[in-house]
């Protein structure tokens, strides 16, 4: 397929539809609702649906309903929506249901702002809702990216039998990139056989996250943890951009955010100061290894996480880098887009070079 | 001739049977279920005439009506 | 000479052999029954999807010979339609009690019978919390005791009872709504003709449905099995008429 010129929002709602998920409930909230409105009108060309529901609450339930039919679901919401999503998630987390989430993160806490921000790396990483579970969560740096890992999240949700969420903030939903949709794109595989279809010659199916039964509940947990242990191990991704041995610095970002920090490193560069950057792609699960692996390398004497946020995934990179090297952190939040220019001040600050 | 089956293991002795039954036929045991309720049981079975009240009435589905031979009935249910 | 026994009514085939948690007495196991012989009946067993609720009735899913979801409290309106969406094909209720669907529920369900989503939703109304152990309900009658409301419901504070039924058929979007009750057989009967109306509904993919069931809860009430349902006739009756709110045809008709 050609390129295409694509806002974000829009690109994510077509990439869903090349997954194979026609399926897609949602509430409206800036700044994402282009996604509805972009898919209200595509979904039914495809012979999809779309329900615009009541509240961020009802959506939750909606696709726990409508992911127990075994069909690709979806929804897309911003931060305050994501947060009354907690519920469901945490039911569909117990109860092994694949589904996708967008969160386009605006600032907050509270009602907060409705510009790009960073802010709910705690909430997606470490479960914003009850119980002993996690989600698989990807952080696209670009609209391509974006289309690439909207569809591996499909695959993924399918794969593990659990919730999946994309994370990008305001500025991926925003932006217009060029972008290529994969032209054959075929769905893996995956056994529904506890999906329910009606009980046709088989025992009745049930599709639930209550147990009683401690002894019951605790296997259902920890059925989950061993999940999540598979997931941690066949799952990392991440990238490096311009990391070699000469470098003095590493910066961690994701997102929007690790773009930034490029330009600031190729300026940087410029200047004679070498700096790499490692960019988790996947937050859930954390590159730990990989990135103890780069930060015990001889030449790097500093490491600087910087973040559209006061600091969230700072906490595991000191858990990943257990102390090893001096870490500093950089950030803005509430909607402030960090510069170049500051990524490169904060840089040199903790380099101990200029003023 | 008509007639009804109480499962025994069902009956949690609610009653309920005893006072909707309008031959007022049916009553509870002096003995205890496995779940430990005195259960529900027929001590005339030859005047019962079928009308499915109790078994309409039963929380537990525990009753069965039988109908030997041509049976008519007052409802439709 | 042996003659041909027939069976005339026995337990449907769309209930599971396990025995209810419920409490002696309770109409809930009448309700189920209820359903359980109409999806025998319409011969929808195969095609029928339920959602559970929270609240006594949490554990349905265990009691029906057919696919269930678990819902959270006051969301199965939210599920069914995922689900009925997806899959048009099959045959969707809910089952919610009404601290599950007149209180922490309101929005799904309004919403759910607003859009006309095509399911069926069995509403057993006993004015009380069940399951948590007797609290007040949005639908406890006034002045009556719970363990939340000591002294008796204080309208002046609490409100009074929701009508759901009547709140449901206010709104505009075709439906079916009904208010039955299941204290006496002749009224268990007309419930099980409107819920298998409301089913009927939903196969000829006409409406959203819905059955108010007045139910009891002896236990706590704190009042015995059939004083139970004198107390229903008595006090809940009188506050929740029965009848046919609203039908897609549009046709009124109050008992």
């Amino acid at each position: 397929m050609a390129k295409k010129l694509m806002k974000g929002n829009e690109a994510i709602g077509e990439a869903a539809i090349c997954a194979g998920a026609t399926n897609y409930f949602a509430y409206p909230i800036t700044p994402q609702s282009e996604v509805a409105e972009y898919l209200s009108r595509r979904l039914p060309e495809v012979g999809g649906v779309f329900v615009q529901a009541e509240s961020e609450v009802a959506v939750g339930y909606m696709l726990f309903g409508a992911a127990s039919t075994g069909k690709r679901v979806f929804t897309t919401s911003s931060s305050p929506g994501i947060s009354l999503m907690q519920e469901a998630l945490s039911y569909m987390a117990g109860a092994h249901l694949p589904v996708v989430l967008v969160n386009i993160m605006r600032g907050g806490p509270g009602l907060g702002g409705i510009l790009p921000a960073q802010s709910d790396y705690f909430q997606a990483t470490k479960g914003g809702g009850h119980g002993d579970y996690h989600i698989i969560v990807l952080a696209p740096s670009s609209v391509q990216e974006a289309v690439d890992l909207m569809i591996l999240a499909f695959d993924l949700a399918d794969k593990y039998r659990t919730p999946v969420m994309l994370i990008g903030d305001g500025m991926i939903g925003q932006m217009m990139e060029s972008v290529e949709f994969p032209e054959q794109y075929q769905t893996p595989p995956s056994p529904k056989e506890w999906a329910l279809t009606g009980a046709v010659g088989r025992k009745p199916v049930v599709i639930k996250s209550l147990f009683l039964d401690p002894i019951a509940l605790e296997k259902n947990s920890l059925e989950l943890a061993k999940k999540y242990e598979i997931i941690k191990a066949d799952e990392v991704r991440y990238e490096l951009y311009k990391v070699n041995d000469k470098n003095k610095l590493l910066i961690f970002a994701y997102g929007t955010m690790a773009r930034i920090c490029q330009t600031a490193i190729d300026e940087l560069e410029e200047e004679g100061i070498g700096v790499g950057l490692f960019r988790p792609i996947s937050l859930f699960p954390f590159p730990q290894k990989e990135i103890y692996r780069e930060v015990i390398k001889p030449n790097i004497k500093a490491l600087l996480t910087v973040e559209m946020s006061v600091g969230q995934m700072i906490e595991d990179i000191e858990r990943c880098i257990v102390g090893q090297k001096p870490l500093g952190f950089y950030g803005r939040t509430g909607g402030i887009v960090p510069s170049p220019d500051e990524v490169k001040a904060a840089v040199k600050k903790q380099l101990g070079l200029g003023k | 001739m008509p007639g009804i089956i109480i499962d025994k293991l069902y009956c949690k002795g609610c009653e309920l049977c005893v006072h909707a039954c309008p031959m007022q036929i049916i009553s509870m045991s002096k003995e205890i279920n496995q779940k430990g309720y005195f259960y529900a049981t027929v001590y005339e079975p030859s005047r019962c005439i079928g009308c499915r009240i109790c078994a309409i009435t039963c929380p537990d589905a525990a009753i069965e009506v039988k109908a030997h031979g041509t049976h008519f009935t007052l409802f439709k249910y | 000479m042996a003659q041909d026994v027939d069976i005339i009514l026995s337990r449907p085939k769309a209930l599971s052999d396990n025995i209810t948690h419920y409490c002696p007495g309770c109409t809930h196991g009448i309700i189920h029954r209820l359903v359980a012989e109409t999806i025998d009946e319409l011969g929808i067993r195969e095609r029928t999807a339920g959602v559970a609720p929270v609240g006594c009735s949490v554990l349905a899913y265990n009691y029906f010979n057919v696919d269930f979801m678990e819902a959270a409290h006051g969301r199965a309106p939210a599920m069914a339609t995922g689900f009925k969406r997806l899959r048009p094909d099959m045959i969707v209720f809910t089952y919610q009690g009404d601290g599950d669907l007149a209180s922490i529920g309101m929005g799904e369900i309004i919403h759910a019978a607003n859009r006309g989503e095509k399911f069926t939703v069995i509403f057993v109304n006993n004015a009380i919390y069940g399951m948590t152990g007797g609290q007040m309900a949005p639908t406890t009658l006034p002045g009556q005791k719970t363990t939340t409301s000591p002294l008796g419901r204080d309208v002046t504070t609490a409100g009074y009872p929701i009508r759901m039924a009547e709140l449901l058929s206010s709104l505009r979007t075709p439906a079916y709504i009904a208010r039955a009750a299941v204290h006496d057989p002749m009224y268990i009967i007309d419930a099980k003709r409107k819920i298998k109306r409301a089913f009927s509904y939903q196969i000829a993919n006409k409406c959203f449905s819905l059955v108010e069931v007045l139910s009891t809860c002896p236990t706590n009430w704190g009042l015995s099995p059939t004083v139970s349902l004198e107390w229903l006739e008595k006090n809940m009756r009188p506050y929740y008429p029965l009848g046919t709110f609203k039908t897609p045809e549009d046709e009124v008709e109050k008992k």
